[in-house]
């Protein structure tokens, strides 16, 4: 019996008049990996800085580990984000810190944890996504794919019990998705819980236990991977995956 | 030696002492300027709509009215009408400090509102209250962003310093003045005087030049790209 660790329930947020999150439910599973897929102004980003709160949906309720989360309440928002890690399309390393400093400053000044303790775990950290080597270095020093992976140690750091990737390639070279993709696929091999919003369907059909297809701020369609990019029941769904394999290749 | 080059020669000792009046006067403004306009800024951006429209009236007041008229409110009137004593020093700063704060407090807001709205985001995604983000992520950038209007701030009140001659404020106009009026020697005086702040401007706004070096981020290059 799989124990789901985060549930979300009935998300909705309004925009002016626009409706960007029409009442979206999720129940996810240790160990989950669910891919949300779909076209833009779908609401995949809005879903996901929903889930943490960056943005304050207008209705809904979200469980992690079964404890409802209480958003008004300062102190339960805080420990709550400590536990959601978010990786984020352009990375927003904190650019007056060098990448060591990028994954310890949640520990220090978040977590409490003293300086060498911190220090140590963050090297640890680094060399996880293999950049122990450049970790005196800046963001602006870094290559794109670099600093997403110091943005994933960073993540990692805090202890995360579910972490949520927005389209965490959309915004690097091709040659580059390979080293972030690594380190995602060994995040999940490890057990790591994840809910991702990408275009690289053939990396989430490798890897993903749920396709999620959401169009207009509604889920319109989830199954296996294999349902999905094979025998998708609803006709957008299909006509989505099929533009979409066009230009990022196969599904497999 | 002609006359006037014996009249400065004479005042420069005297007038030196003034410019150290002045450049503590304008170091104390610059500070109590800082002090009160980081918060300012910070709330003027992150604050609740109220406190933002309040501290707007705090700009437009202290940016609104002339120096002159703040000096002589603050030193012959509310410090009559309160029976305090401060010295005209004292208020200098004061009135000096208070004024750049609201235009201090420009400057920063405009380097935090140039920062990437990622930043702060990502640090409240890492669990930290707006406040730790904003004192270990937002400021650190944006103050080293403010750096040039600084020096900006910097060479413009240590021009407006000369005012406080009008309290009786020791600093180098009134000085030159002094000496000025008794020697029957302007030009010379008052062109020492000149020179004394030209120097003063310059050296400020090199030393803020090589602050603005030292703490760059690395990787960045002067040009933005």
């Amino acid at each position: 019996m799989p124990t789901p660790i985060l549930r979300i329930e009935n998300v909705s947020k309004r925009y002016g008049k626009k409706d960007v999150l029409k009442g979206v439910s999720l129940t996810v599973n240790k160990g989950d990996l669910k891919i949300l897929i779909g076209p833009s102004g779908a609401g995949k980003s809005t879903l996901l800085q929903c889930i943490n709160f960056l943005v304050k949906p207008d209705e809904g309720r979200i469980w992690l580990d079964g404890q409802e989360v209480h958003y008004a309440h300062k102190r339960d928002l805080y420990a709550y984000r400590q536990k959601v890690g978010m990786i984020f399309q352009d990375f927003n390393l904190f650019d007056h810190l060098n990448a060591l400093e990028n994954v310890r400053i949640g520990m220090v000044k978040v977590r409490g944890m003293g300086n060498p303790e911190a220090k140590e775990r963050a090297v640890m950290e680094l060399e996880r996504v293999g950049l122990r080597e450049h970790m005196y270095k800046y963001p602006a020093q870094l290559s794109g794919g670099q600093k997403q992976r110091v943005s994933i140690a960073r993540a990692l750091a805090m202890d995360p019990k579910v972490m949520l990737l927005d389209e965490p390639t959309s915004a690097l070279d091709p040659e580059l998705i390979g080293e972030v993709h690594s380190v995602i696929r060994d995040l999940g091999n490890n057990g790591m819980t994840m809910i991702m919003a990408t275009h690289q369907i053939g990396f989430a059909s490798s890897l993903a236990n749920e396709i999620i297809f959401m169009e207009d701020g509604r889920i319109l369609e989830r199954g296996t991977p294999e349902m999905i990019f094979c025998h998708a029941e609803n006709a957008r769904t299909r006509e989505f995956c099929s533009k979409i394999t066009e230009l990022y290749g196969e599904t497999r | 030696m002609p006359e006037s080059v014996i009249a400065i020669g004479d005042a420069l000792p005297y007038l030196l002492e003034g410019s150290l009046v002045t450049l503590i006067v304008v170091v104390g403004a610059m500070v109590l300027g800082l002090v009160l306009g980081v918060p300012l800024a910070a709330a003027q951006v992150y604050g609740p709509p109220v406190l933002r429209r309040l501290i707007g009236l705090y700009v437009w007041f202290f940016r609104g009215i002339p120096l002159l008229v703040f000096l002589f409110l603050f030193y012959f009137g509310l410090c009559t009408a309160l029976d305090v004593n401060l010295s005209a020093f004292t208020v200098a700063i004061i009135v000096l400090g208070l004024i750049s704060s609201a235009y201090q407090s420009q400057i920063f807001r405009g380097a935090i509102l140039s920062l990437p709205e990622g930043q702060f985001k990502a640090a409240r995604a890492l669990g930290m209250s707006d406040l730790k983000a904003i004192c270990f992520i937002v400021l650190p950038q944006a103050l080293r962003l403010s750096i040039p209007g600084w020096s900006n701030e910097y060479s413009i009140i240590l021009k407006d310093s000369a005012v406080t001659y009008a309290l009786g404020v020791a600093e180098i106009m009134a000085r030159a003045h002094f000496v000025a009026t008794r020697t029957y020697q302007q030009l010379p005086l008052y062109l020492a005087a000149g020179v004394i702040f030209l120097i003063l401007t310059y050296a400020g706004t090199k030393g803020l030049r090589l602050l603005e070096e030292k703490v760059r981020i690395p990787g960045y290059s002067p040009q933005g790209f």
